[in-house]
């Protein structure tokens, strides 16, 4: 491993690598031409390696949603900072880092736009029966059957986003363009926002034709979308899920699925990735994605940006960019 | 008063058939297994036809019924339709513009998405079981992407509007610019193409925009770039398109219309970067029954003596 120093700074810029074994590191090359990567991972016995480091080690890079332990702060009593990879910091102990004093920055806006696009796109499909009206032409049914069943119009739909997020903000900018009518749910009522605001997501629910998935998972919002939420939405109701598979009480809603109480779903996320629950695969109305709506180059690119912006302003004590607020 | 006689080109809508048994007398082609022989049987009786972007009205069914007062199309297309022999009989044409403006929009939107996200094709990898066996390849993404569209009418501008709220540069290529926009104009297909990633096929078909996307387009719009159909089939050339799409030399497609439907090329069946849709840009329950209600109240008005609510002709 290269020492190497850079200008200006009077500590080496160590960064401590955690992320999940099997996980192929996309920057890690160009990270390594600006800082040192101590990479556990990469040696013979781990726990040594982070033992002999430890107190150099101020910030750590957290690849993909890995689960940073307990354990594992208290080997690093001079951590600082951890930069994470994703927007979701459901993975950390938040009270325990504000303990410890320890900053965590997230990906910040770097991935809304390319995940409100995903949640629009799943929205058109569920409604349209995209996925399922191709799958009809590929295995030849438009020749021999005839047309395809009607679908559902998107303008004037009643969409109900939970959570106004920098990602729920960009969904509601694109939905608007399509004639929809957005309220919301958030924590907090935002004040210079145009959309109707509902303190609690029933009252979301039973106001929407369409609900959109989009706020962090925390233990408030663990299965917020349950058994009288979809019941509320209605038959015709359908669900789109960006944020994390636990959200949603997955197990009813593929419940109401199959009984046909609610019109259909768009998942990105799934509570137990990658498994999905078989009865999924035979429904019409459901479209399916591999927790992909940060899976493009673009995505990848600016949290690269992103990464190397803040651990060189670490390093140089400027300013932090999409700091997570610790309550 | 008898019911005037109209004849139904195809089963395009349950509800449509309905309403119209209960104010005229309806006779449906489709259920004659010799056309000829029905015209034949009916020229005297035959006032009104409905037609679809399947079967309209050509010159040698017009010239069959020397009765028909009017063409009733249950599309906004008038590419089924001999406009010059109607024209010449004095035969009164209709469309259903406007209603099916936004969901053909959304679907060219959906189109997109499913093919530069690859939803479809994940949707498919995830069903398959496959996921447990690793990640599914980087899609593409589309926010601030570059769009053209052909044709900037109702549909044009429908597509336009969505596609900026996803900070898309927009430009477009129409037979003469539009005063109304700041969207970039090409007056030439070739440019446009040359200059955007996704272009979007959503003009009128006539005489001049049959195959107006052919080997030199296509050509323009080079290996990163995508194509989108929810015009005509023949808007494009078929072949030309299936040989770019298995030689890689456009990044993918995504089709709703084809220059022989049902039939759909069967090269393409089996490409993951290819999305093939059954012509269902205006397929809602709300926008059938809007398109069928239009179709009868401009019957109605006709046999009312009243002003024709969406004329062609």
């Amino acid at each position: 491993m290269k020492q190497k120093s850079m200008d200006q700074q009077d500590d080496v810029p160590l960064v401590f690598v955690h992320r999940p074994p099997s996980f192929h590191f996309p920057f890690k090359d160009r990270l390594s031409t600006h800082f040192n990567l101590l990479d556990p991972l990469d040696s013979p016995d781990s726990t040594h390696f982070v033992r002999r480091h430890a107190n150099s080690i101020r910030v750590l890079l957290c690849v993909d949603p890995t689960p940073i332990s307990s354990d594992l702060l208290d080997l690093l009593p001079n951590l600082q900072l951890i930069v994470g990879s994703s927007v979701g910091v459901d993975h950390l102990d938040l009270s325990d880092c504000r303990r410890r004093g320890i900053a965590i920055t997230n990906s910040g806006v770097a991935f809304s736009e390319d995940v409100a696009d995903l949640a629009v796109g799943l929205l058109i499909d569920v409604l349209r029966g995209i996925s399922a009206a191709a799958r009809f032409v590929r295995s030849g049914f438009w020749a021999k059957t005839g047309d395809y069943p009607l679908g559902f119009k998107l303008g004037g739909k009643r969409i109900g986003i939970v959570g106004l997020g920098n990602i729920g903000s960009q969904v509601a900018k694109r939905l608007e363009a399509f004639g929809c009518i957005i309220s919301y749910n958030s924590r907090r009522k935002k004040p210079s926002v145009p959309f109707a605001y509902y303190a609690n997501i029933y009252d979301l629910a039973v106001n929407s034709d369409v609900l959109m998935v989009c706020c962090a998972l925390t233990e408030e919002t663990h299965h917020i979308v349950n058994k009288e939420v979809m019941a509320a939405l209605g038959k015709e109701g359908v669900i789109i899920n960006v944020g994390r598979g636990a959200l949603i009480d997955e197990k009813e809603m593929v419940r109401f699925l199959v009984r046909g109480e609610i019109g259909g779903v768009g998942l990105d996320v799934f509570e137990n990735e990658p498994d999905v629950p078989k009865e999924l695969f035979q429904l019409d109305n459901v479209v399916l994605s591999p927790h992909s709506a940060v899976a493009t180059p673009e995505c990848f690119d600016a949290l690269e940006e992103l990464i190397i912006f803040n651990l060189k302003a670490f390093f140089s004590h400027e300013p932090l960019r999409s700091l997570v607020e610790l309550e | 008063m008898e019911k005037p006689v109209v004849v139904m080109t195809n089963p395009m809508s349950e509800y449509l058939e309905h309403e119209l048994s209960t104010q005229f007398t309806l006779l449906k082609l489709w259920t004659h297994s010799s056309k000829p022989k029905f015209f034949k049987q009916n020229s005297n009786l035959i006032k009104a036809v409905v037609g679809d972007t399947n079967c309209g009205a050509d010159a040698e069914m017009i010239e069959s019924l020397p009765r028909l007062e009017i063409v009733a199309s249950y599309s906004v297309g008038l590419d089924k339709i001999d406009l010059e022999k109607c024209r010449e009989k004095g035969v009164r044409v209709t469309n259903t513009p406007d209603v099916l403006t936004d969901d053909v929009a959304d679907l060219a939107i959906g189109l997109i998405m499913a093919v530069l996200r690859r939803v479809a094709a994940s949707d498919g990898f995830v069903r398959s079981g496959k996921w447990k066996g690793g990640d599914f390849q980087l899609a593409t993404k589309f926010s601030g992407k570059s769009v053209g569209i052909v044709g900037l009418g109702r549909i044009g501008s429908a597509i336009a509007k969505r596609a900026e709220a996803f900070r898309c540069p927009i430009s477009y290529h129409s037979r003469s610019q539009k005063p109304h926009t700041d969207c970039k104009y090409y007056s030439n297909i070739i440019d446009l193409a040359t200059n955007c990633q996704i272009l979007v096929v959503a003009c009128a078909l006539t005489e001049e925009t049959r195959h107006i996307v052919n080997r030199k387009v296509i050509d323009a719009l080079g290996p990163n770039g995508i194509l989108i159909n929810i015009g005509r089939g023949a808007h494009i050339d078929e072949p030309e398109l299936v040989s770019a799409l298995l030689e890689g030399r456009l990044a993918g497609a995504g089709l709703d219309v084809y220059e022989n439907e049902p039939e759909v090329p069967e090269q393409l069946l089996g490409l993951d970067n290819v999305v093939l849709l059954p012509h269902v840009g205006s397929d809602t329950e709300e926008t059938s029954k809007a398109m069928a209600d239009l179709v009868i109240r401009n019957l109605e008005a006709y046999f009312g003596n009243k002003p024709l609510l969406t004329p062609v002709l």
